[in-house]
């Protein structure tokens, strides 16, 4: 004993597979020691540490891409986390998300005085744990991804400190948050029980060859686990939090949890439900069948009857969770694909939607009634077309690249024989175009003059109106990357 | 009468149940943030249970996993609660309604 004490087996760690993270985590921890120490930090110094901290997860990701293409998923930390196409292709889209966040956070922070340190570290921080959730191989190590992810975000949706709207929009979310996570803790603790491990490789082992004579716990884990994920991505009826949260909370801040969160978030539902739990589809697809028609139903309707642009881009983000779901629930590696490419489109959709809200918003962030954008189209031609641009996108008008996600997610239900649920997709599709055309309505045809003045746009906001516009329209148009590379990232399970 | 790990697991969805009931009863946000507390110790009880039960140690490990992101928890809370309170004394969850559709 005494012998062996000395050399203690420590696991095998694939640092390479850790780089997107380590400089998340460590450009975060380092601006945050930087800002407590120098007294004055250049005002522009946590923005720009921010986009280079993106930009270079964007370029670290690139070598990683084709090395788990070449060498296969691979899983390390004695089991408990594991680099796949899906792990790089969500951690590339994170790093996108984060990009457009700082650069309309730094024009925000300046609009309206706001010191300005924390929204970056606690963005960094929340990234790193998105991406800690979509390299998960272990349910512990997926629920502490999940909870710095979110708790993060508690905190960035209440920074606003002069709007009481912000504090409260943080103290629905964190008391949602909170309960949503104990539901996903004790659908991992159930899981636990019914399968003897956390792991996912194991669970999946174990599902897949034992028969269960008695399966009670084992449903009402993956039922648990449905629920608190379900309240992570706002699917209906766990989305009370959503339309709240996202009027109340920053714009930046809103386009994070618009673009990252539900990001990671489906990373996570793909990871548990079809890749783990693949094997008993059976017993999990009809309950995700009913969050996704009424995901999509709910938050199409509920979006029409909204006058704040802020609340009806929520409903919205809520519709495309259940077109998200749509793809879950094929559980196949073509619904796989689907989901991820959505979510590529859904990025830069959201970010840019959300940057012309940060415009409009004007200074102390409370210009978001459908009145604020009367006549924008004559006012601001450019901020009209690009808003145009990214709401026929969010339509899933064809020859954007909304119209190639929503086609792949509702093919994908078509092939699983799922025809009613792709059915009322393509119904509530029509019904959420309506909402978008209310908004280009009031943008082209309402006279526009008496309507408040729209702020120039600041630069950072350009670029992300620029760069998002033009990948929607590039994407719309040419497909083939970005459907080629959600196929190339569809997750694969390695046992450690 | 024996007590057996299935009188632990029943305990810890009692105490669940009671946490998510009064989260969704109470006003007082102090009380709302107990009762998630109670949520995540019950989960704990519940981790502790079936470790045991399997024999298998990574149930109890799960556990200091939850009391520490607990506890990061409750200081962000305390921290959103604290700025509520510096501006409206006496808040409860029914008086914040400026956000609503």
């Amino acid at each position: 004993m005494l012998a062996q004490a000395g050399t203690v087996a420590t696991p095998e760690v694939l640092w390479w597979a850790l780089v997107p993270l380590l400089i998340l985590a460590g450009a975060a921890v380092l601006l945050l020691t930087v800002a407590s120490l120098v007294r004055r930090l250049p005002e522009w110094l946590p923005a720009t540490w921010t986009v280079v901290a993106g930009l270079a997860v964007l370029v670290s990701v690139v070598p990683l891409w084709s090395r788990v293409q070449d060498e296969g998923a691979r899983s390390f930390l004695a089991g408990a986390v594991g680099i796949d196409g899906s792990t790089v292709f969500v951690t590339a889209l994170l790093a996108v998300a984060v990009v457009a966040t700082a650069l309309l956070s730094r024009a925000y922070l300046t609009r309206e005085d706001l010191p300005g340190v924390e929204l970056y570290v606690l963005l960094l921080l929340s990234a790193a744990g998105g991406v800690v959730m979509a390299s998960a191989n272990d349910l512990i190590v997926l629920f502490l991804g999940l909870e710095l992810l979110s708790i993060a975000v508690y905190v960035m949706a209440a920074l606003h400190l002069r709007r009481i709207q912000s504090q409260e929009a943080a103290l629905k979310y964190f008391v949602l948050g909170a309960f949503a996570s104990a539901f996903l803790l004790y659908g991992i603790a159930l899981v636990y029980g019914a399968s003897g491990s956390t792991g996912l490789a194991r669970i999946a082992g174990y599902l897949s060859t034992s028969v269960l004579l008695e399966d009670g716990m084992l449903l009402a884990g993956f039922g648990l686990l449905l629920v608190g994920l379900g309240f992570k991505v706002a699917a209906v009826p766990f989305h009370a939090w959503a339309p709240d949260v996202y009027q109340g909370a920053p714009t930046p801040v809103v386009a994070w949890m618009a673009a990252g969160v539900k990001a990671a978030g489906f990373a996570a539902l793909l990871r548990v439900f079809v890749l783990t739990f693949g094997s008993w589809s059976g017993e999990w697809q009809p309950a995700v069948w009913g969050l996704a028609i009424l995901t999509v139903l709910g938050g199409s309707v509920v979006a029409v009857v909204q006058t704040d642009v802020k609340r009806m881009l929520a409903y919205s983000s809520i519709a495309h969770a259940g077109f998200l779901l749509v793809g879950v629930q094929a559980s196949s590696d073509r619904g796989t694909a689907a989901v991820l490419a959505y979510l590529g489109a859904y990025t830069l959709l959201a970010c840019g939607s959300f940057a012309v809200v940060t415009v409009v918003g004007g200074a102390g962030d409370d210009r978001h009634g459908l009145d604020a954008y009367r006549g924008l189209g004559a006012r601001r031609p450019w901020l009209a077309g690009a808003f145009a641009v990214l709401l026929l996108g969010q339509a899933g008008v064809p020859f954007t690249a909304g119209f190639v996600a929503k086609f792949g997610v509702i093919a994908a239900a078509a092939e699983g024989r799922s025809y009613a649920l792709a059915g009322v997709a393509m119904l509530a599709a029509a019904v959420a175009a309506f909402v978008y055309l209310r908004i280009l309505v009031a943008m082209y045809l309402d006279d526009g003059s008496d309507a408040a003045e729209v702020d120039p746009v600041p630069w950072g906001p350009r670029i992300v109106l620029a760069v998002s516009v033009a990948l929607v329209l590039f994407l719309g148009v040419l497909p083939g990357p970005l459907v080629d590379l959600a196929k190339d990232a569809v997750p694969v399970l390695v046992g450690g | 009468m024996e007590v057996t790990v299935a009188w632990y697991l029943t305990l810890g969805a009692v105490l669940f149940t009671l946490g998510a009931v009064g989260l969704l009863v109470r006003r007082n946000p102090l009380v709302m943030f107990m009762c998630v507390e109670l949520m995540l110790n019950a989960v704990n009880l519940t981790f502790v249970s079936l470790g045991d039960a399997l024999g298998d140690l990574s149930g109890q490990v799960s556990v200091f996993f939850v009391l520490v992101v607990a506890a990061a928890e409750v200081v962000v809370g305390l921290g959103i609660i604290v700025a509520i309170m510096r501006r409206r004394a006496g808040a409860t969850a029914d008086d914040l309604s400026v956000l609503r559709g």
